[in-house]
């Protein structure tokens, strides 16, 4: 589960002095549910996500993930969430085996479990073939199914997504929604930040709608709609962000 | 702080380098060839240009000299001297490296030998020229030849012998081993190539291990881990430390196997270069030891400021800068070890590495740069084990 109270977060900037990238941000996710965060481009959905991985120190407020605070505990809780960004990378001189074998032991997995995950992994993402290339050659799909299996290999039970489709073809994106939704029914804890509405609307069971640090509003996609009275979800976010809080 | 996870990054990492050309090359291919080319691709050159120029018959001309034709007769049979015209821009000529030197006999020379009132003459020459100098030091022997031949001359007119003038001959013996002179003449030279050598092996694992990987994003992934801040630092120090000691004992092992090596196989070119101690040469590595732990630490440290790749480069470069300078004051002659200089870091290590290669081991002096190098370098691993901790630095945008 996750469980944040006024998280906050000020960066302090020589020119443009205290942004409050996050600003008394609360929400809560309980296992087997998906909450997109859904805001434009510098709302502070990638800063909200890196807080609950614990990436960043909150400035205010307190949040705790899988049971653990990600103030006074941040190692525990790195080690039951599995966080895919655009941002996180693969090592392109290591084989993809290589690389998911590199997280497992950071995780403190033995190597046999290590051996057996990442067969399993390999043959639910179809990932076989090129299990033992470097990363370096590989084509944006196969990245991507890469850095799922590295978010995997230590069953989390927290998953943070945060944009993981910016910048993949529609078939890439499509795997990655699918796997999303695979984690829910797994009984996993889901957060995932987007700017695309459809993927909100397939995936998502709440929505929390983030702009200038601050959650305005926060529902299902159908009450979103109903409370700004638009017909879908994408006028209900310009609504919200545009026009400040809904009731 | 947990071993294991230290381990476990440092051996990825490792991995990761030596499938890296570029770390290759930094690492182990420049520190194993750099000083066989030093020792024998320079040594040969050098030892070419100065045999070249000691077979060279230097062309010289006589500026005067019309009353002296005893003298200039003299010259031009001289085997050692090729005697020319003097054009009229003859300075031009000595300084356009067309005559390698001049020599001027004034009037009433030849005259003034029989009277013992000869006037001076005067050599002109290339001042640094090193053919130049050759001309100007055949052109003083002659004289100085002709000088003493005048003198026993006009002793044996006097009916004295000629030992008058020369009552005594005299020479130098060296009694030192030719490690001490090795160690005298070149001791400056190998540390300052080791621990140049010990920088740049630092250098492109630290640039590659901090700002390469947040300019590729695998930071932020690595950072996804429950591994402590402070045990990816350990672990991917450790790397930057491995390459700097693969610079250095590569470089230290490849010296030793050229001379050896060369000392088989072309002994007049081995002769000519400086012995050394083995056991100075180790003292040298294990004092070298802390210098490389400060090198990896502060490269880590500055690099992780960078975004990029180029950024840290723009960084670390003026770096290069701090660490041939005190090395280089250390080869100056004069400069010898006290208690102050002791404490400079990098300088206090030339010195003390040309002492220990001359073997001369002031133990309380080692000591202490050993022990000042080490704080220094513990300093420094603190800093960045500091800076790995802030998100400033790590997520510098």
């Amino acid at each position: 589960m996750i469980e944040a109270r006024s998280l906050t977060k000020v960066f302090r900037d020589r020119k443009r002095g205290e942004i409050r990238a996050v600003d008394g941000v609360s929400l809560r996710v309980e296992p087997g549910r998906i909450y997109g965060l859904l805001g434009a481009n510098g709302a502070g959905k990638t800063t909200a996500l890196r807080l609950l991985a614990t990436l960043l120190r909150p400035s205010g407020g307190s949040a705790t993930v899988a049971g653990y605070d990600i103030a006074a505990a941040p190692e525990r809780v790195r080690a039951h969430v599995g966080f895919l960004a655009s941002s996180t990378a693969l090592y392109g001189r290591l084989t993809a085996r290589e690389m998911i074998a590199y997280f497992g032991r950071l995780h403190g997995l033995a190597d046999a479990t290590i051996a057996a995950r990442t067969a399993r992994l390999a043959g639910e993402l179809d990932m076989d073939e090129f299990l033992d290339r470097r990363c370096e050659k590989f084509s944006t799909g196969m990245k991507q199914k890469t850095s799922i299996a590295r978010t995997l290999i230590h069953d989390p039970a927290v998953m943070i997504f945060d944009e993981p489709t910016l910048g993949l073809d529609v078939m890439s994106a499509r795997a990655i929604v699918r796997f999303v939704r695979d984690c829910r029914d797994r009984g996993k804890t889901v957060i995932y930040s987007t700017h695309a509405m459809g993927e909100v609307e397939k995936l998502c069971d709440t929505v929390g709608i983030i702009h200038g640090g601050r959650l305005l509003a926060e529902g299902t996609p159908g009450a979103l709609r109903e409370r700004t009275g638009t017909l879908d979800l994408e006028d209900a976010f310009v609504k919200i962000a545009g026009g400040g809080a809904v009731p | 702080m947990s071993w294991r996870d230290i381990f476990t990054v440092y051996r990825k990492e490792l991995k990761d380098m030596l499938r890296d050309r570029r770390a290759l090359l930094s690492m182990i291919i420049i520190p194993t060839f750099v000083m066989p080319l030093l020792t024998f691709g320079v040594g040969k050159v050098a030892l070419r240009v100065t045999a070249k120029v000691r077979e060279e018959i230097p062309t010289v001309v006589i500026l005067g000299g019309e009353d002296s034709p005893g003298v200039v007769a003299e010259l031009k049979q001289s085997p050692r001297l090729r005697v020319g015209v003097a054009p009229d821009d003859w300075k031009q000529q000595i300084a356009d490296k067309k005559i390698r030197a001049a020599v001027r006999l004034p009037a009433g020379f030849e005259a003034g030998l029989r009277t013992g009132l000869a006037p001076p003459v005067v050599f002109y020459h290339y001042e640094g020229e090193l053919r130049s100098q050759r001309g100007l030091q055949e052109l003083e022997d002659f004289f100085r030849a002709l000088r003493e031949r005048t003198v026993v001359a006009r002793l044996g007119d006097h009916g004295l012998p000629a030992t008058l003038a020369q009552p005594f001959e005299f020479h130098g013996e060296n009694v030192a081993p030719p490690e001490k002179v090795g160690g005298n003449l070149a001791g400056g030279f190998i540390p300052y190539v080791i621990l140049l050598l010990c920088f740049t092996g630092a250098m492109y694992p630290a640039l590659d291990l901090t700002a390469g990987e947040k300019e590729r994003g695998t930071m932020e992934t690595l950072l996804c881990s429950p591994v402590a801040r402070g045990d990816i630092v350990l672990g991917k120090f450790l790397m930057v430390l491995t390459g700097s000691l693969a610079a250095m004992i590569l470089s230290a092992t490849s010296m030793g196997l050229s001379l050896a090596i060369g000392r088989a196989l072309a002994p007049g070119l081995v002769s000519t270069l400086p012995r050394f101690s083995p056991v100075g040469i180790l003292g040298v590595i294990g004092l070298t030891l802390p210098v490389a732990v400060l090198f990896s630490a502060v490269l880590f440290t500055v690099a992780l400021f960078a975004k990029s790749f180029k950024e840290a480069q723009s960084y670390v470069s003026p770096l290069m800068i701090i660490v041939v300078l005190p090395a280089v004051i250390g080869m100056l002659p004069g400069i010898d070890l006290n208690a102050r200089l002791a404490l400079v870091p990098v300088l206090n290590i030339s010195l003390a590495c040309r002492e220990m290669l001359s073997g001369v081991w002031h133990w309380p002096w080692l000591a202490l740069i050993f022990g000042s190098t080490c704080a220094y370098a513990a300093i420094a691993l603190a800093l960045a084990v500091r800076m790995f901790k802030r998100e400033d630095v790590l997520f510098r945008t």
